[in-house]
């Protein structure tokens, strides 16, 4: 256990990296990654729960009675769920929309009360911190690249952020998107995929 | 003989585990079993227990093949000479068609082997048979309008995502070509289904246009209202029982004629290939549905529910699914018992769809599979029934 912060950090980014070598909090990752944009905005949102919540039970690991620590945890994570809410609404209505019940549902991901129970509840706060800002960036890419493969096969575009993007059947007009990669059945045999890619990478 | 063997044999040593082509064994061993009887045990399904070993088992499903294509080729030109205003004699009606289906064929096996020849170097197990099968199915299912590089796409999802995935011939869940034919369906679906997908011009059309709008007998159907009768529908637009029966309209390339399957399903039951269980049990399950169905018809009714049962079985592409597809080997259940369930649950919901849900004009695909993803289980029950009375008996 005697990694330094930067490898608390950057272990979630290919070691742990959470949908693909944990295979855990799949339910974002299926549910909402039907364009680029909304896998990064769900990472986003995820990171900043995701990062606040470790810091906060870190801080507090030494006096939440350890019988009730699960309730406590969630408390504090749902805490900053509502906070990542109003802050979508205020800033970012439009994605806020779209994403919709998978924002209130980040409380239940398991990748967060995973991290609090497993690391931050055991260690300090600054690896806590790397912990948490880690694996979130990890989640929020492989969304975004999980995302933007399914955007690229089933819709032929790829918008990074509103009316930033790309529409790829103006570059090449004969390619014929599929839609079937948008709807349910693309996003397991996108993740499918993407998971035998990252094994066959391998360490 | 003997100099083949020479020739096999002074070749072997560079396709062996040291050679210089060994990433291509599993091609010099295809090749090798077109002409010498191989000399290993296979290790999963399709088991056969006969004189038949597994390629020559194959080469009889191609056999029974041959009506249907056959017949495919006559019809799909037929059908595009006629939209198009060409003679209607024999030679020319033949060569249309060959013009339209042959290259699908031939996409649908090149492409189909480039991902087996892939995955058979890559994991170092022999080219199976069952593609030679598979890549001559999946273009027999498909409009004749479908564009190449959609054929292409279709097979190789088929392929890698219904079969290599799982570890290959025998592993499969779902019967490869229709997981082709299913992926086409729903990424495509203006290819795949409605009025103008079912007759194909061909490239020596008077007109340039790629499909002609016709319509195929189930799509007639749906067009009738309540209180219709759609017998008298598709007699009014000149599909008769037996043009029905035999096939002569437009449709799926091969699916059209029941009776060119019933041919194809006597050969397969008579190999030994395809059990007559699933089979019977699908026309029972087809057409004790339709009775059913039949008890609740009335006026105001879906006019669905008043055709006569053996309606279904003539028309779309039941006939090819419950003879084809199926009775696959290795995503059919192996049980005997639990074949008819099977075969029978594939004909109730064949109907069901066809009469029920109007967005679905043809519903034997997605019977098929659904009941593939059964059968485990179906073999499942039935072994533990034998294991029970087994303990009974001591």
């Amino acid at each position: 256990m005697a990694k330094s912060i930067v490898q608390e950090f950057t272990k979630g980014l290919w070691e742990e990296l959470p949908p693909f070598r944990l295979v855990l909090g799949l339910c974002p990752v299926l549910g909402v990654t039907t364009s680029m944009e909304n896998g990064l905005g769900m990472g986003v949102a995820t990171t900043f729960v995701l990062a606040c919540s470790n810091i906060l039970v870190s801080l507090l690991r030494n006096i939440i009675p350890p019988k009730v620590r699960i309730a406590c945890f969630i408390i504090i994570i749902a805490s900053f769920v509502i906070v990542v809410e109003h802050l979508l609404q205020a800033y970012a209505y439009p994605l806020f929309l779209k994403l919709g019940v998978f924002i209130p549902l980040i409380v239940v991901n398991c990748i967060v009360l995973g991290r609090a129970e497993a690391f931050a509840s055991k260690n300090g706060i600054a690896s806590s911190t790397a912990d948490g800002m880690g694996i979130g960036i990890g989640f929020t890419l492989s969304l975004g690249a999980l995302g933007a493969f399914r955007e690229i096969l089933g819709k032929g575009s790829l918008t990074i952020w509103g009316d930033l993007g790309y529409n790829l059947t103006s570059v090449f007009p004969s390619f014929q998107p599929f839609e079937f990669m948008v709807q349910a059945p693309g996003a397991f045999i996108g993740l499918g995929l993407m998971l035998c890619a990252i094994n066959a990478i391998g360490d | 003989m003997k100099m083949i063997q020479k020739i096999f044999d002074s070749q072997r040593k560079h396709f062996e585990e040291k050679g210089k082509f060994r990433m291509l064994h599993p091609l010099f061993e295809a090749t090798e079993t077109f002409f010498f009887f191989p000399g290993i045990l296979i290790k999963n399904s399709p088991f056969v227990r006969d004189n038949l070993d597994m390629k020559r088992f194959m080469s009889f499903v191609i056999l029974a093949l041959i009506p249907p294509s056959v017949f495919g080729i006559y019809n799909t030109g037929w059908q595009s000479c006629k939209a198009t205003g060409m003679s209607l004699d024999f030679s020319t009606v033949f060569f249309q068609g060959a013009l339209i289906v042959l290259p699908l064929v031939m996409v649908s096996y090149a492409v189909g082997f480039f991902w087996e020849i892939l995955f058979a170097s890559l994991r170092k197990h022999p080219i199976s048979e069952g593609f030679l099968v598979t890549g001559l199915l999946f273009p027999l299912t498909l409009p004749p309008s479908v564009p190449l590089w959609q054929a292409a796409v279709g097979i190789s999802f088929g392929v890698v995502i219904g079969k290599e995935v799982f570890g290959g011939t025998g592993r499969n869940i779902f019967n490869p070509a229709l997981t082709g034919r299913a992926f086409l369906f729903f990424a495509y679906p203006t290819k795949m289904s409605g009025d103008s997908v079912w007759v194909a011009a061909g490239s020596f059309a008077k007109e340039a246009v790629d499909a002609v709008s016709s319509a195929t007998p189930l799509a007639f159907s749906n067009l009738a209202v309540a209180g219709d009768n759609i017998e008298s529908v598709l007699e009014k637009v000149g599909f008769t029982v037996t043009k029905l029966f035999l096939g002569g309209y437009p449709g799926s390339i091969g699916g059209t004629s029941a009776l060119c399957c019933l041919v194809g399903a006597i050969i397969l039951v008579l190999a030994g290939v395809a059990s007559y269980r699933i089979i019977a049990g699908g026309i029972l399950g087809v057409y004790i549905t339709g009775l059913v169905l039949n008890l609740f018809a009335g006026p105001q009714a879906n006019p669905w529910m008043a055709l006569p049962p053996f309606y279904h079985l003539i028309m779309g592409g039941f006939a090819f699914g419950i003879a084809y597809m199926a009775t696959d080997p290795v995503s059919a259940p192996g049980m005997d018992h639990v074949k008819w369930i099977y075969g029978f649950a594939i004909g109730t919901l064949t109907v069901l769809i066809r009469v029920f849900n109007p967005a679905y004009p043809e519903g034997v695909m997605m019977a098929i599979l659904f009941m593939n993803l059964f059968s485990p289980l179906l073999d499942h029950i039935e072994i533990k029934f034998k294991l029970k009375n087994r303990i009974l008996n001591v």
